[in-house]
C-alpha cells in the first residue's frame, strides 16, 4: 500500500472547481514530480495534501488514515510537512527563529536538528541571526526547505522550489535533495523545471486543467508524451 | 464593407419594481406624519421626536460606518458641539432658536474639518478610538466655558423656546399653550431634519460620488486606479455627517431646553445607543437604521424600569446580531423575500440593439 | 511649584498608564485586533481583587496573585469563543462587539457593584514614601512604576525568547504558514488575550490601589492606554512605556497649573505627537 495516495480527489476555490479527479500516490522512500503548465492544478494537489484546503472527506490518505478534512496543524503533526510556494517564510523571525518554528507543532523521529540543516546549507549558519527575509531568493528557499525537515516529516511536500530562482542557484538546492532522501524521507515534488524534474524524481506525474495526463518514469517517458501531456495533445 | 454599429440601450438604473410603489407609500407616510400632532397627545410627540432624532443620528452613523468604513465612536463631539453651540446663539447672543440651530449644524462642520485632519491619520480601530477622543477633548475644554455653566451645565433662557418662530403661529391655530406648542414644532423641524437627511443620503448613494463610496469600501486600491479618491470621498462623508449631526444635537437641546457637558456628549445616549440601533436594524441599508429605531422604542418601553439591565441586554443583543446575522434584522428580511425600500443598486438593464450589418460592397 | 517633584509624579503615573497600555499593545501587535473593553476589564479585574480581599481577607498582591489565573481563564474563552469569531477582513465585528462588550460588562459591575465608587486597600503602602534627595516618592507609585518595567521585560523575553513568542510573532506574519508549522491560530489569539488579561490584573490592582474606582471608569482608561500605545508605535514594549510617561507627564504637568486642566492636557499632548508623529516615536519598520 502507498505511504500516500489520493483517490479522485476534487477541490474548489469557492464555485471554480481545480481538481477533478487526481489519483497520486507516493510509496515510502520514493521521489516523485508533479510537473504541469501554470494553471494545471499542482499547487492545489498539494495544498489539499497539507490542509491548508479542507477536502471532501475519503480522497486523501496518508499511512491508511483518511487525512482530507483535517487541518494543516493536524497533518502535520502526522508527518506531513510543506515548504509553500514562494517560500513564506516569517518576516519577523530570524534565519535560526524560521527554521525553530519548523518543530513547533511536531519534533518527530529522526536526524534532523539545527546542526543538521546547517550541516546541509552551511551559507545559512553564518546568517543565522539575520531576519529570515533579508536573505537572497536562493537562501530563503534553503530556510524553507530547512523550516519543513525540522519537523522529521515523513513526506516533504516541495513547491516549486525553482520559483524565480537563477538556474545555479536551483542546481545548488537540488543538490541537496539526495542527502534529504538518504534519511529516508520520502518527497513529492512540485516542478516547472522539467529538466531538473526528471533527473531528481523516480517517478513523474503530468497535469494539465486539473487532471493527470500522464505518469511514468523518468526513463519510460519521452518528450514528445510529456511534451503532449502538458501542453495538450494538439498543442504545436 | 461598413458597419453600422447603433449605440447599444443598455441602461443602468437603480429602481427596482417594488421601489416607486414602496416610494409613494413612504411619502404619503410622511405626509401623515405631519399632520399627526392633530391628533395625537402631547408625549406621543414627545416620542416621535426621540426617535426622529435618534433616526438621524442613526443615518449618519450607517453612512459613516456602513458606506464609507468608517467607525466612529464619537459622534457625540458634534451633538454636543452642535448644541452647544445653539446655547451659545441664543443665550450669548440673542438669537432665535430656530436659527441658532442651523447655526448648531454650521458649528459642526467647522469642528469636523480640523477633527478629520487628525483623526484620518488613524486607521480601523485607532481611527474609531481617535473619534472618542476628539470628543473627551470637546467635551473637557467646553467645560471650561463658564458663560455656558461650565462643568454643570445651564439652561436656556426662560421664554426663548415659547418665542422661537412658529410656535405662538402654532399655539393659536391648534389651541395649545407654549410649552406643547414649543414640542410641535420642534417635532416638524425633526421630520424635517429626518427626510431631507435619509432623502440627501439615498441620493448620494445613488449618485456617482455614492458608487465611488462603495468602491472605496470594498477595495481602496482598486477604487483609486480608477479615478475615485479615497480621502476626498471619505471627508465628505464624515463632514456631511458631522453636519447632520450638528442639527439634530442643536434641535435635541432646543426641545430639552438645558445642556451639561456630560449630557451633550454622553456616549451612551449618543454613541451607544445609536451604533445598537444601526447594528440590530442592518447596517449598510438605509432602511436598517429605520427598523432599528422602531426596535430601539419598543425595547426602551419595555424595559424602562431596569435601569442598567436595557443597556446590558441591548448590548447582548447587539453582539450577538453582529456575530450571527451581521446584517441585522433588515438584512434578514430583504436576504429572504428581496425587497428593497431605497434599492441604491447598480442593475444593468436592457440589451444590444442588433447590429446592421452590411454584406461587402 | 516643585517642577522636579511634578515630572517625577508623572513618570510615576506613566507607569501605570503603560500598563494599561500594554495588554491593548500585545494583542494588537498579534491579531490586529483593538478590544473596546479593555478599560471595562480592567476595572472588572479590580472588581474581583476587591472581592478576594474582602471575602477572603487576603493581602491585595496575595488577592492579585490569585486573580491571574482567573482573569486568564476569562481572556481565553473571551477570545476563543466569542473574538475569534469576528477576526477577518472586515473591521466592524470586532470593533462592534468589544463595543457591546464593553457595554455589557459596564452595566453588569453597575447591576453588581453598584455605581458606588470604591477602593482596594493597601494598608500602611498607601502612604509609605522614599526619600531620595529633597524628593518624597511614593511606595505605592514607585511600585506601580516598577511593575510596568517588570511587566514589559517579561513581554519582551516572551516574545523574543521563547517558542511561544516565535508562534506569536509567526501567526502576526502569516497565520496560514503558521499552521503549516503545526500553530493553531484560534489557540495562539487565546493564549494572547489570556496573557493579556494578566497584565490588566495587574494593572488593576494598581489602579484600585491608587485612588477610588467605580464601574463606570473603563473608557477613560481605554482611552489613555490608547494614547499611550499611538504615542509609543505599534509593536514596541517599550514605547508603550515612552507613551504612557509622556501621558503622565503631560497631565500632571497640566494639573499643576490648574487641576481642571489635567486630562485635557494629556489629551493634548496625544494630539501634538499624532500631528507630528502620526506613527508613533517607535513604530515597527514592517507592519
Amino acid at each position: 500500500m502507498a505511504l500516500l495516495e489520493t483517490r479522485g480527489l476534487t477541490a474548489f476555490y469557492g464555485d471554480f472547481q481545480a481538481l477533478f479527479g487526481v489519483d497520486i500516490a507516493l510509496d515510502e522512500g520514493e521521489t516523485v514530480a508533479v510537473i504541469g503548465a501554470n494553471g494545471a492544478g499542482k499547487s492545489t494537489l498539494l495544498r489539499s495534501i497539507s490542509g491548508l484546503i479542507r477536502n471532501v472527506p475519503g480522497q486523501i490518505r496518508f499511512d491508511g488514515r483518511e487525512i482530507g478534512g483535517l487541518a494543516a496543524p493536524d497533518v502535520l503533526q502526522l508527518g506531513i510537512a510543506m515548504v509553500p510556494e514562494g517560500r513564506r517564510l516569517f518576516p519577523s523571525l530570524s534565519v535560526e527563529e524560521n527554521l525553530l518554528i519548523g518543530r513547533y507543532g511536531r519534533v518527530g523521529n529522526g536526524a534532523w536538528s539545527l546542526d543538521a540543516i546547517y550541516d546541509l546549507f552551511p551559507v545559512l549558519k553564518e546568517r543565522r541571526h539575520h531576519p529570515g527575509t533579508a536573505l537572497s531568493g536562493g537562501q530563503q528557499q534553503m530556510v524553507a526547505i530547512g523550516r519543513g525537515l525540522m519537523s522529521n516529516p515523513r513526506v516533504l511536500l516541495c513547491d516549486e522550489v525553482s520559483l524565480g530562482l537563477a538556474p545555479v542557484v536551483v542546481r545548488d538546492i537540488y543538490a541537496a535533495f539526495p542527502k534529504i532522501r538518504a534519511t529516508g524521507a520520502s518527497i513529492v515534488i512540485i516542478e516547472q523545471d522539467i529538466g531538473q524534474a526528471l533527473k531528481v524524481a523516480d517517478r513523474v506525474y503530468c497535469m494539465m486543467e486539473g487532471r493527470v495526463t500522464l505518469s511514468g518514469t523518468p526513463a519510460t517517458l519521452s518528450r514528445e508524451d510529456i511534451h503532449a501531456a502538458y501542453f495538450g495533445a494538439h498543442a504545436r | 464593407m461598413s458597419d453600422h454599429i447603433s449605440s447599444s440601450s443598455w441602461t443602468v438604473s437603480t429602481r427596482t419594481r417594488g421601489s416607486a410603489f414602496s416610494m409613494l407609500a413612504i411619502l404619503a407616510l410622511v405626509a401623515l406624519a405631519f399632520t399627526a400632532p392633530l391628533f395625537v397627545s402631547r408625549s406621543v410627540v414627545q416620542d416621535l421626536f426621540f426617535i426622529l432624532t435618534m433616526l438621524v443620528l442613526a443615518q449618519c452613523w450607517n453612512l459613516l460606518a456602513g458606506y464609507a468604513g468608517l467607525v466612529s465612536v464619537g459622534q457625540q463631539a458634534f451633538v454636543g458641539f452642535g448644541a452647544y453651540a445653539m446655547f451659545a446663539g441664543v443665550s450669548l447672543l440673542g438669537m432665535d432658536p430656530m436659527a441658532a440651530i442651523l447655526l448648531g449644524g454650521l458649528a459642526a462642520l467647522a469642528l469636523s474639518v480640523p477633527t478629520a485632519f487628525f483623526v484620518f491619520r488613524l486607521q480601523g480601530a485607532y481611527f474609531a478610538i481617535g473619534t472618542w477622543v476628539i470628543a473627551e477633548i470637546v467635551r473637557l475644554s467646553l467645560a471650561q466655558w463658564k458663560a455656558l455653566g461650565g462643568g454643570t451645565g445651564t439652561s436656556l433662557p426662560s421664554g426663548a423656546t415659547r418665542d422661537m418662530v412658529g410656535v405662538r403661529l402654532v399655539a393659536d391655530l391648534l389651541g395649545v399653550r407654549g410649552p406643547q406648542a414649543t414640542d410641535i414644532v420642534c417635532y416638524w423641524l425633526a421630520l424635517l431634519l429626518a427626510v431631507v437627511t435619509i432623502g440627501s443620503i439615498y441620493k448620494l448613494l445613488r449618485s456617482k460620488q455614492g458608487l465611488g463610496l462603495a468602491a472605496v469600501r470594498d477595495n481602496r486600491e482598486a477604487a483609486r486606479s480608477v479615478g475615485v479618491d479615497p480621502t476626498w470621498t471619505k471627508s465628505f462623508v464624515y463632514l456631511v455627517a458631522a453636519l447632520a449631526t450638528g442639527l439634530a444635537g442643536a434641535l435635541i437641546y432646543v426641545q430639552k431646553a438645558r445642556i451639561s457637558p456630560d449630557a451633550a456628549f454622553s456616549v451612551p445616549d449618543w454613541t451607544a445607543y445609536v451604533i445598537f440601533i444601526v447594528v440590530i436594524g442592518g447596517i449598510g441599508t438605509i432602511e436598517g437604521p429605520i427598523i432599528g429605531v422602531i426596535v430601539f422604542y419598543i425595547l426602551q418601553n419595555l424595559l424602562a424600569d431596569y435601569g442598567s439591565w436595557y443597556l446590558l441586554i441591548l448590548g447582548l443583543i447587539g453582539i450577538l446580531v453582529m456575530l450571527f446575522a451581521p446584517r441585522g434584522l433588515w438584512g434578514l428580511f430583504t436576504d429572504g423575500t428581496g425587497i428593497q425600500l431605497f434599492p441604491v443598486r447598480r442593475i444593468l438593464a436592457g440589451q444590444p440593439k442588433p447590429k446592421d450589418i452590411r454584406g461587402s460592397d | 511649584m516643585n517642577w522636579i517633584d511634578t515630572i517625577i509624579q508623572g513618570i510615576l503615573l506613566g507607569g501605570l498608564y503603560a500598563l494599561f497600555a500594554a495588554g491593548l499593545a500585545l494583542v494588537f501587535g498579534i491579531m490586529r485586533l483593538v478590544n473596546l473593553a479593555h478599560g471595562d476589564l480592567i476595572v472588572l479585574a479590580a472588581f474581583l481583587i476587591l472581592m478576594l480581599v474582602s471575602a477572603l481577607g487576603l493581602n491585595p498582591f496575595i488577592a492579585t496573585a490569585a486573580a491571574l489565573p482567573v482573569m486568564f481563564v476569562l481572556g481565553w474563552a473571551m477570545q476563543f469563543l466569542v473574538l475569534n469569531r469576528t477576526l477577518g477582513n472586515d473591521i466592524l465585528p470586532p470593533l462592534l462587539v468589544t463595543f457591546g462588550l464593553s457595554v455589557v460588562i459596564q452595566n453588569g459591575l453597575l447591576e453588581g457593584f453598584s455605581a458606588d465608587s470604591r477602593r482596594i486597600s493597601a494598608g500602611a503602602l498607601e502612604t509609605a514614601s522614599l526619600q531620595i534627595g529633597p524628593i518624597s516618592i511614593g511606595t505605592m507609585p514607585l511600585l506601580t512604576f516598577l511593575s510596568a518595567v517588570g511587566v514589559i521585560v517579561a513581554l519582551n523575553l516572551i516574545f523574543y525568547r521563547t517558542s511561544l513568542g516565535r508562534a506569536f510573532r509567526a501567526t502576526s506574519d502569516d497565520s496560514a504558514t503558521a499552521g503549516l508549522m503545526g500553530i493553531r491560530a484560534e489557540r495562539i489569539f487565546a493564549t494572547a488575550t489570556g496573557l493579556a488579561m494578566m497584565v490588566v490584573t495587574i494593572a488593576a490592582l494598581y489602579l484600585g490601589t491608587r485612588a477610588n474606582f467605580d464601574p463606570t471608569m473603563g473608557p477613560a482608561r481605554l482611552i489613555y492606554a490608547f494614547e499611550a500605545v499611538i504615542i509609543g508605535g505599534l509593536g514596541s514594549f517599550w514605547g508603550t512605556l515612552a507613551g504612557g510617561i509622556i501621558i503622565g507627564v503631560a497631565q500632571t504637568v497640566g494639573a499643576a497649573i490648574n487641576p481642571e486642566w489635567q486630562i485635557l492636557a494629556g489629551h493634548i499632548a496625544f494630539l501634538l505627537v499624532l500631528l507630528v508623529r502620526p506613527r508613533g516615536l517607535f513604530p515597527r519598520a514592517v507592519d
